[in-house]
């Protein structure tokens, strides 16, 4: 096992830094995922989750600390942002499926802008990733024509079909309703079955106890506590650690 | 229960275009049967044609010009933004009419000028001649005046549009590795438009209405020559009522079609 992803003392504020009134939503963060791991990140709200995911992508940038993904420096000034993104694909909250294009072209779209690959070859590409995603039937329609948990699964389509070496969660299941859950969770646990190196923001303790190799908890911008599923969720060692999980379980 | 049927259907009846349209077929009526009113509908036409090209040929440019500007509106480059709010808040800070006074006065002898001073050596070669304001037809620096007026409204509004697109749709675009240019291109604009067509079709409508001030330079748009034959035949009511009726038919239709449109977008955007 090797790290593929790897973050080194990471610091992010939001608003001002130097009056003092900024949020620290990461405060020296150091972290390494290794190829076909699957991690997740537990903490609450605010806790710096998602903008530590959002880091790794170069969606947002660090005040200071480093992060690489294979051998590319993610937070180099000239960075090549477009190899980064296509390594570390991205799964949203929200879905984010361009509104204007029917699911196919969505999910042939990155492929024959930034890869040049011929629209035949990439909608063909296109077909097989959505059929894998169990959406054979639903090509022609647009995102709003379909529910919660088929534009995620098509959304993580798309990010599929970058071919990434690993792929990015951000509270994938948070935006869907009870019963649409599971069928993007079977989905997601197929990938980590398949290999994928993933890194997922979650509270999904189905998801947890069937894919992750470990869970890492954050409060405040820090890495509290990691360990495997088990270890965290049955017996963590640290007490705000075991605050949180009594609130969720 | 038949009754509250006929009732129901009274009640829908848009009756400010039933009158709209009761009107123009009284007009339209007047026109073909009244001698008088045929001729002035003769010489009337003629300015419908100015008039509709103004109009076409200024949006036209207008609309290009104003995706330009607007897209430096909302550009991460500083000196592009401020440059093209600069302009925008300049222009949209006169009257059409002053504008159309500048270009015609002010702008045409100074793009002669400015022409001459760049095709001075195949002047002196003889080879073309110097411009001078007159090389610019009034019809031209019209056209000129209010595509660079319209320029800025429309800049406004595609900013606008280009505002109301969900930041997630461009995240999720960086997030594949497309560049920005790209994301624009591909994510955001087609979306941006889609929002701010109504808005980009009222904008012809405004530029028909506004048309009718190049006939200040004596273009020969529908105003010019409704104002030309009213003062030499003194028959002001109906020539005037002529000259409405040209504007009207052109903007009543096109406003309709801008409601169909509406709607239509409405219940895509819900289905």
């Amino acid at each position: 096992m090797s790290a593929f992803i790897r973050v080194e003392n990471a610091v992010k504020t939001f608003g001002d830094a130097e009056s003092g009134t900024g949020v620290r939503a990461l405060d020296g963060v150091s972290l390494s995922v290794d190829k076909a791991e699957v991690v997740l990140i537990i903490g609450p709200s605010g806790s710096g989750k998602s903008t530590l995911l959002r880091a790794i992508n170069r969606l947002e940038k660090l005040d200071s600390g480093e992060i690489w993904i294979g051998d590319d420096v993610v937070t180099a000034r000239r960075a090549d942002l477009r190899h980064i993104r296509e390594d570390a694909g991205m799964v949203f909250q929200s879905f984010n499926l361009f509104a204007h294009m029917s699911i196919l072209e969505n999910v042939s779209l990155a492929p024959r802008i930034v890869r040049k690959v011929p629209a035949v070859e990439a909608r063909e590409a296109a077909r097989a990733i959505l059929e894998r995603v169990g959406l054979a039937d639903k090509f022609d329609r647009f995102p709003r024509q379909l529910s919660g948990g088929q534009q995620q699964r098509a959304a993580i389509a798309r990010a599929l079909a970058m071919n990434p070496k690993a792929l990015l969660f951000d509270e994938p299941t948070s935006a869907l309703d009870p019963e649409m859950i599971k069928e993007v969770l079977d989905v997601m646990t197929g990938l980590a079955d398949d290999g994928m190196t993933m890194l997922v923001v979650s509270h999904e303790m189905g998801f947890a106890r069937a894919a992750a190799h470990r869970v890492i908890f954050m409060d405040q911008g820090r890495i509290v506590e990691q360990g495997s599923p088990d270890d965290i969720f049955a017996h963590p060692h640290e007490q705000r650690t075991r605050d949180f999980i009594r609130h969720i379980l | 229960m038949k009754k509250n049927k006929v009732a129901a259907a009274f009640r829908g009846i848009p009756w400010w275009l039933v009158l709209l349209i009761g009107l123009g077929a009284i007009s339209l009526g007047t026109a073909l049967t009244d001698a008088s009113y045929r001729v002035i509908f003769g010489a009337v036409a003629k300015g419908f044609v100015v008039t509709l090209t103004v109009a076409v040929v200024s949006y036209a440019i207008s609309l290009m010009l104003g995706l330009l500007l607007g897209l430096a509106r909302s550009s991460r480059l500083r000196p592009l933004r401020e440059a093209s709010t600069f302009y925008i808040e300049l222009v949209r800070g006169l009257p059409m009419l002053v504008i159309l006074y500048y270009i015609a006065f002010v702008g045409a002898p100074a793009m002669a000028g400015i022409l001459n001073g760049l095709l001075a050596p195949l002047i002196r070669a003889g080879a073309m001649q110097p411009f001078e304001s007159r090389s610019f037809s009034f019809a031209t620096r019209a056209v000129l005046a209010l595509t660079l007026g319209y320029a800025a409204f429309i800049a406004e509004i595609f900013r606008a549009g280009i505002e109301s697109v969900d930041k997630g749709q461009i995240e999720a675009a960086y997030a594949l590795g497309l560049s920005p240019t790209q994301t624009m291109i591909r994510v955001v604009l087609p979306q941006a438009i889609r929002n701010v067509l109504p808005a980009l079709a009222n904008e012809f409508i405004a530029i028909i209405k506004d048309s009718a001030l190049v006939s200040v330079l004596g273009v020969q748009d529908i105003t010019q020559i409704g104002k030309v034959y009213a003062a030499s035949t003194f028959k002001f009511f109906e020539t005037y009522n002529v000259v409405a009726f040209f504007y009207l038919c052109l903007t009543v239709s096109l406003s309709m079609l801008v409601r169909a449109l509406e709607s239509r977008l409405r219940r895509e955007s819900v289905r």
